[in-house]
């Protein structure tokens, strides 16, 4: 299969950036999509050029760090997909496709493809965890926990924090992750110590990073590869407001 | 009272803002169509003319009314602030087209119909507001004294297809910021549940093609047979 791509190229975090046109071959239907940049990026350094930066890691879907912005969808047309899961079966020959980094002004891109996503470990810091007492690993069942709210909390966490919902926001708001995180620990016992302290730092470190507010477009439902639901935004909005209204501060 | 000002810059509180104050004026709404219907009468314009006189005079409604100016004011202000905030979050845009997958043409254009439905606004309180307010318009006497002929304004207006025209396209906008707004609201205030979510989403399809279909009524029945 032949492609047409058109990739943006850029130095570093300072300088501009543009699109530049490819062309592959021999691009076999099974390859997945990270696969075929490989063989783009050898076709470049063959030719003594500078190879395409992308940021991969486990090339399972379960990872999160690829992260491209595929003819105008994050992590391209496969629904419940990452990059890395998308196969070249997905295209056509002779298509273009035009590939580039998750676009906003949060994640700042560092080069070519790969961006800057600390924010988002930045968020988690500010309240996505527990306290728990180190020493032995405690019974996997000891706290009975409804199937539901397990259920609930257990598709939650399954959000891999790649940024597909940010790239997709029309916005560039980061609710769909921060709603994930909370959700997950708010739903089960172990997370209500911190329940209300962890959505008010999450949700300031959020605004605080600079992402947008979310406007219910729902975009990000579906380009989330892990199918985060929009649910969790309506959860964390509630929780939000009622620990801005009922948590005990001595200073507000 | 701390919380109340950073819960209120905060993106999420200002969001709940525009749900609460989005939702009052869909009760606004549904007051100003009924009260509309009037025209509809073919009583050369008294119940209508009764109706605006109340509506001006009657002191609960003066409070209310308003009440309804600073709903108004804060909505339209948030949300440019809104707007703002969310275009300054990617300030370099995609250069291919997004795909638009999972999201709704009105959900991804609220600004733009909220401007739309601000310029119509500003047009409407001038023909109609203004005129009752600050203009001089002929008074009738219906036997309880002279009262202002808006129903004449309006008529006359409304003879007008160009403003009948203006009026049914900023309808339109309305119809579409309400089809995502209302249910979108409820998002924002954490109102959300597989049980009672379609519940909500019906009745803002309902509200949004019922209510801007009730206020296209009048002028399309004075435009085709008066």
């Amino acid at each position: 299969m032949k492609l047409n791509l058109k990739i943006w190229r850029q130095k570093n975090s300072s300088s501009p950036g543009k699109m530049v046109d490819y062309k592959v071959d021999g691009i076999d239907k099974d390859m997945s999509f990270l696969e075929m940049i490989d063989v783009l990026n050898q076709q470049l350094i063959d030719g003594g050029e500078e190879p395409v930066a992308f940021d991969h890691d486990c090339r399972e879907g379960i990872c999160g760090m690829c992260s491209m912005y595929i003819n105008g969808q994050p992590h391209g047309p496969w629904e419940k997909t990452t990059t890395c899961q998308l196969h070249m079966r997905a295209f056509n020959e002779g298509d273009t496709v035009y590939i580039e980094p998750w676009r906003a002004k949060s994640f700042p891109i560092i080069k070519d493809l790969v961006v800057d996503r600390t924010a988002f470990d930045r968020i988690q810091q500010a309240g996505g965890y527990i306290s728990v007492n180190t020493g032995n690993a405690v019974d996997a069942n000891s706290i009975p926990i409804e199937k539901e709210l397990a259920d609930q909390a257990m598709d939650a966490a399954t959000c891999i924090g790649c940024g597909a919902c940010v790239a997709a926001c029309k916005n560039s708001s980061a609710m769909l992750f921060v709603s994930a995180k909370v959700s997950h620990l708010a739903l089960l016992p172990q997370g209500q110590p911190e329940r209300k302290d962890r959505v008010l730092n999450m949700m300031n470190k959020m605004d605080e990073e600079g992402f947008g507010a979310c406007s219910n477009t729902e975009a990000c439902e579906a380009a989330c590869p892990k199918g985060i639901s929009v649910f969790n935004i309506a959860r964390v909005n509630r929780e939000f407001i009622s620990s801005s209204a009922f948590v005990k501060k001595k200073d507000s | 009272m701390r919380w109340l000002t950073s819960f209120l810059t905060s993106s999420a509180g200002r969001k709940v803002l525009m749900s609460l104050t989005g939702l009052f004026l869909c009760s606004f709404l549904i007051a100003h169509m009924s009260g509309n219907l009037s025209l509809l009468l073919s009583d050369g314009g008294q119940a209508f003319n009764e109706y605006a006189k109340f509506m001006t005079t009657f002191p609960l409604i003066k409070v209310l009314s308003i009440g309804t100016y600073v709903v108004i004011i804060l909505h339209i202000v948030q949300g440019i602030l809104l707007a703002l905030k969310n275009r300054n979050s990617r300030p370099d845009k995609y250069v291919s087209k997004a795909s638009g997958k999972g999201s709704t043409w009105a959900s991804r254009n609220m600004a733009l119909l909220g401007i739309i439905i601000l310029v119509f606004l500003i047009i409407h309180l001038k023909s109609f507001w203004y005129q009752v307010k600050f203009g001089h318009i002929p008074t009738v006497n219906y036997g309880g004294g002279e009262i202002k002929d808006l129903y004449t304004i309006v008529v006359t207006a409304f003879k007008n297809p160009l403003y009948v025209g203006f009026y049914l396209v900023s309808l339109a906008a309305l119809a579409f910021h309400l089809v995502h707004g209302f249910q979108s609201a409820f998002q924002s205030l954490g109102i959300r549940h597989t049980k009672y979510t379609p519940i909500i989403k019906f009745a803002g399809y309902a509200f949004a093609i019922l209510v801007p279909l009730g206020f296209a009524i009048q002028p399309l029945y004075i435009l085709m047979f008066k």
